[in-house]
């Protein structure tokens, strides 16, 4: 598939906001049994915008992923209504919701507003914490609908396996950790350490889980052929002709068009930026270096902008079996 | 149920192209506005079309044989490119099986056209909506036509009635007899998408006639051998009369 630099950063930069918000509501709910200190409303409120800063970037991203910037305000809406079978229509509607929740639970805990939800006066923030639980719900939510957009579509091999969810979930968490460690760097330098540690966790899970895919990639027998494509039963079939010379829609969204070397060692890159090098950062930055923790961000963020390049390039669409003379 | 598709007989289409121009000069005049063109007559020419004939050669010189393809929707029964679509605008008609994009509702998003195996979808550079094949259904039913002319354009173009059109869910209809007594076939029947447009296979008509077939091994002249001088010898009829 052709890599849409639209969709790359729209996934890129809402799983960092996803990922922030769940770190975020993670600590309140430790401070809440005591497992970490508590912290003052100004770290979640900071937070929630920095937070809302990277969902709201990657909404500016997906209108360049529409046929034309207006269709946002004049069409768009029109995406909640099929939710019944589009998990393209379920992210739409889980996109504006996270948004919402996010923004609401910074507000609350800006003006420290507070209600009696769970029956007792001694644990702090409970509207907070109702409305995080509620929100990283929704969170789960539309890292799913993400990640099922891409695995629904069966015939799109690569895509097609429940891993393509489980990257979605732990690339978007590794990067939303390691921003909050960065965070923390700042706002709470006590909170660094725990951060930090979780960062390296979530990255070393999504490695097993990326790497996996990478090998079931690798392996793929694919189902259609140029046989089963036009119904031939011959083995040597050739294309001559694809019906026009100056190259057409299926020429330009179903390639790369990258060469064999650079699709290579893309690859190779986002290995190497989205895994090892963030967590020696990270661990490295563990006694609160500053520079470290934001180098270790920028590198995974950066890295996971190859990584979805890579992912749209390296699927192979079956309809390229009727374009390969291109 | 009706399900209104094309049944592409391979075995006499000859890559004309008349299928593909007919297609773009009804379809780019009709209501829904033209279809975009960049560069139509110089370097690099490219734009939408709904139907393209492609050329395939099948076997290695000197036993080949050239395969012309017209590739067009297949107006899947279970179509994938549906059910993706945020807005609906994406659409298989439940009356007749046409499945249809609602230009006016579609965002651009180019979803439909990943989740189509064949890739029969092309985006519109211009109107920036994804546009297919509508089985000429502007044409079809306009009662102001001819009877005999509300068929799709590609089909009423074809020199050599290579396109059948009709219902496949009428066992009786012209495309479900071509489909049932001449080995139609669906394309990519491996992803159960079950279109709706057939193709007729290639085929080649061969005399199967044995030695034997053409020289009578009972041939009666020659069982009495008429040709030849009669036997000197005395034989049963001398010896009868």
């Amino acid at each position: 598939m052709h890599p849409t630099f639209a969709v790359i950063f729209l996934t890129t930069l809402i799983g960092v906001g996803q990922g922030l918000f769940l770190a975020l509501f993670t600590e309140q709910s430790y401070s809440a049994i005591n497992l970490l200190p508590a912290q003052e409303s100004s770290f979640y409120v900071t937070g929630s915008v920095i937070a809302m800063a990277f969902l709201v970037g990657g909404l500016i991203a997906a209108i360049g992923h529409l046929g034309k910037p207006i269709y946002m305000i004049t069409r768009a809406w029109r995406g909640v209504t099929q939710w019944r079978t589009s998990w393209l229509s379920r992210e739409l509607i889980a996109l504006p919701l996270v948004m919402g929740l996010v923004f609401l639970y910074g507000v609350i805990h800006y003006f420290g507003w507070d209600a009696n939800l769970l029956g007792t006066e001694e644990v702090k923030g409970q509207l907070t914490l109702v409305l995080g639980t509620i929100g990283s719900f929704a969170v789960f939510a539309l890292f799913i609908a993400t990640g099922m957009i891409y695995a629904s579509i069966k015939f799109l091999q690569e895509w097609a396996t429940p891993l393509t969810v489980f990257n979605y979930i732990l690339l978007g968490g590794a990067s939303g950790f390691t921003l909050a460690a960065a965070y923390s760097a700042w706002a709470a330098p006590e909170l660094v350490g725990f951060y930090a540690g979780w960062a390296m966790i979530i990255t070393f899970a999504a490695l097993i889980t990326r790497a996996a895919s990478l090998i079931r990639n690798a392996r793929i027998k694919y189902k259609s052929t140029i046989q089963t494509a036009i119904g031939v039963r011959h083995t040597k079939v050739q294309q001559k002709a694809m019906g026009m010379m100056g190259g057409s829609f299926n020429t330009r969204e179903y390639f790369h068009g990258a060469t064999a070397a650079f699709f290579k060692s893309v690859k190779w890159i986002f290995l190497v930026l989205v895994f090892p090098v963030p967590l020696l950062l990270l661990w490295a930055g563990m006694d609160g270096s500053k520079a470290l923790l934001v180098l270790a961000f920028v590198t995974q963020y950066v890295g996971l902008l190859f990584e979805r390049w890579f992912f749209f390039a390296q699927a192979n669409h079956p309809q390229n079996l009727y374009y390969q003379t291109v | 149920m009706t399900q209104l598709a094309l049944v592409i007989d391979l075995n006499v289409c000859v890559g004309c192209h008349a299928c593909v121009t007919s297609c773009k000069q009804w379809n780019t005049s009709g209501q829904a506005g033209p279809l975009f063109d960049d560069n139509p007559f110089t370097k690099d020419p490219t734009g939408t079309f709904f139907n393209r004939v492609q050329t395939y050669e099948i076997g290695e010189f000197p036993k080949t044989e050239t395969l012309h393809f017209p590739k067009s929707c297949l107006h899947c029964e279970d179509a994938p490119c549906v059910p993706v679509c945020p807005t609906g605008a994406s659409h298989k008609r439940s009356e007749d099986g046409i499945v249809l994009v609602d230009y006016d509702k579609c965002i651009g998003c180019k979803y439909c056209s990943w989740a189509c195996p064949y890739g029969m979808r092309e985006f519109d550079e211009q109107q920036k909506v994804m546009k297919k094949c509508t089985l000429c259904v502007d044409r079809i039913y306009d009662e102001t036509l001819d009877e005999r002319d509300r068929k799709p354009a590609c089909v009423l173009a074809c020199p050599t009635s290579a396109r059948l059109f009709g219902d496949v869910h009428d066992p009786d209809s012209d495309a479900s007899v071509a489909i049932r007594e001449r080995g139609g076939y669906q394309l990519m029947p491996e992803w159960g998408t079950k279109p709706a447009n057939h193709y007729l296979p290639r085929r080649k008509t061969e005399l199967n006639i044995h030695e034997d077939e053409l020289v009578r091994v009972d041939n009666p002249l020659k069982k009495e051998d008429i040709r030849h001088e009669t036997s000197k010898d005395v034989s049963l009829d001398d010896w009868l009369m």
